[in-house]
């Protein structure tokens, strides 16, 4: 393997190489904002609301969950089509990321929400709170706190899992990647430079998870 | 003929087919401290999480200087109040629980600045000399910026009192407040509800420590499975006891 030839390839092919670093951090961020934010309502759902409102949510988790993540991509981008929602592969990634995101959030924020003693609201009632006061004052906080390690994990597996949009040709990192090597032909190479750029992104995703942990974390 | 602070009329809770309080009738003046004794299993913390809406109960009612609380009648239908209602209700009495429950994630003083800010609408600097004022009275103005987890227990259950008291209820709830806290931790936690005795602060106490209640309370009731067995004043009711179920309880219980 020759260094220095890589590396003309490699600086050759930087413009989409950072195109698809581009469209894999897109993906993975607007993934993981919309499926936390319809995480957290599913989580709120899953823990609060009546008999069946709650089944339907724990429905549409539990199926979410059980479902290879291949599978809801090829659904969202073919199967949608078929029933007149005609998204772009991009959007139609991007949403079956979000459900598949949202339904890990969900489940970790109903576990966060459950662990809190019942004390907590019960010394929050007798105050005069509210019950939204007190989610906003007591049970959120604490919860946050709780639930930051393992949002930390899924975010960081849905920067892994943009890389299934390769399969219906969104030019994101991986795609990029395919595209060079089959050019170049020096597949070992790249392959272990974007397994680089993912592990990158990754570990600033946990540092900065570390950070706010750090930083949110309660005296003791 | 003005209200009485605190009127149980016929109070009956089940939790499904077991019925825990069977018709509890009680009322209390203002400046009354009244100690609840009993075995556990008797109903006593149940009465009191009814008078803080923590329980719903059945049938019956209780009011708080003539204000029903926690139901209202719609024509013939008896319905619980309004959620916002209720939680207003709430703040006419204060409550410190078995396991202290503050907030984890607040200091001392936040957790006291919490109620007076966002049900009391104290502005931020009014809420802190108030709770400020508070923990002084607690013995803990020096670990105002302390979290739970930085207190002992008999601390934590300080702050928890002042919490509850800088709210300004007209009636005290304590719920075995001494149950959860080792032996030598136990007299810090009495003392503070004997000052606040001593202050006029009207109280209803469930516990445990027999002697507590003798020492500080104006009126003793005794509960025995779901009702009132026996009530009277402190003296009368641990040296005479009339029903031989108080007795029975007194003689095992750590009262000598």
């Amino acid at each position: 393997m020759d260094i220095s030839h890589f590396l003309d390839v490699l600086w050759l092919a930087r413009s989409p190489i950072l195109k698809g670093v581009g469209v894999t951090l897109s993906i993975s961020l607007l993934a993981i904002c919309c499926g936390t934010l319809l995480g957290v309502i599913v989580g709120l759902a899953l823990t609060y609301a009546k008999a069946p409102l709650r089944w339907i949510v724990r429905g549409y988790t539990d199926f979410i969950r059980g479902t290879p993540v291949l599978v809801l991509v090829l659904a969202s981008y073919y199967v949608l089509g078929t029933i007149g929602l005609d998204l772009g592969p991009f959007q139609a990634g991007i949403l079956a990321l979000a459900v598949f995101c949202s339904s890990h959030v969900g489940e970790i924020v109903r576990g966060a929400l459950q662990s809190i003693p019942k004390g907590q609201t019960e010394a929050a009632k007798a105050i005069g709170l509210t019950f939204p006061q007190t989610f906003a004052y007591v049970l959120g906080p604490q919860a946050l706190r709780q639930v930051l390690p393992a949002w930390v994990n899924t975010a960081a597996e849905m920067v892994k899992a943009s890389t299934l949009l390769s399969i219906i040709g969104v030019a994101e990192l991986l795609l990029r990647t395919q595209e060079l090597i089959s050019r170049s032909f020096m597949s070992l190479e790249f392959y272990f430079f974007a397994g680089f750029l993912y592990f990158t992104i990754n570990y600033a995703i946990e540092r900065f998870g570390r950070y706010v942990e750090r930083k949110i974390a309660v005296p003791s | 003929m003005p209200n009485n602070l605190l009127e149980i009329r016929d109070l009956h809770k089940s939790y499904g087919d077991v019925e825990v309080l069977k018709g509890v009738d009680c009322t209390m003046q203002q400046g009354d401290v009244v100690s609840i004794i009993g075995s556990s299993g008797s109903g006593k913390t149940t009465m009191l999480r009814c008078i803080n809406m923590l329980e719903e109960f059945q049938s019956g009612s209780i009011s708080i200087d003539g204000e029903e609380i926690g139901y209202e009648m719609a024509g013939t239908q008896r319905r619980r109040k309004k959620e916002k209602e209720i939680a207003r209700q709430r703040a006419l009495t204060g409550m410190a629980f078995q396991q202290f429950n503050l907030f984890p994630h607040m200091s001392a003083v936040r957790n006291v600045m919490l109620g007076l800010i966002k049900v009391k609408k104290l502005d931020k600097d009014e809420a802190r000399a108030v709770s400020e004022k508070w923990l002084d009275r607690v013995g803990l103005l020096a670990r105002a910026d302390h979290f739970p987890g930085q207190l002992s227990g008999g601390q934590q259950q300080r702050v928890a009192i002042a919490r509850a008291i800088a709210m300004n209820p007209r009636l005290m709830l304590f719920d075995e407040v001494t149950s959860a806290l080792d032996p030598e931790l136990v007299n810090e936690v009495l003392q503070v509800i004997k000052t606040l005795a001593q202050d006029g602060m009207s109280m209803l106490l469930v516990t445990h420590e027999m002697r507590f209640a003798y020492e500080v309370s104006n009126r003793v009731i005794f509960m025995n499975q779901g009702l009132i067995g026996e009530e009277g004043n402190p003296r009368d009711m641990f040296h005479k006891p009339k029903s031989e179920r108080l007795a029975e309880f007194l003689k095992t219980s750590s009262f000598a």
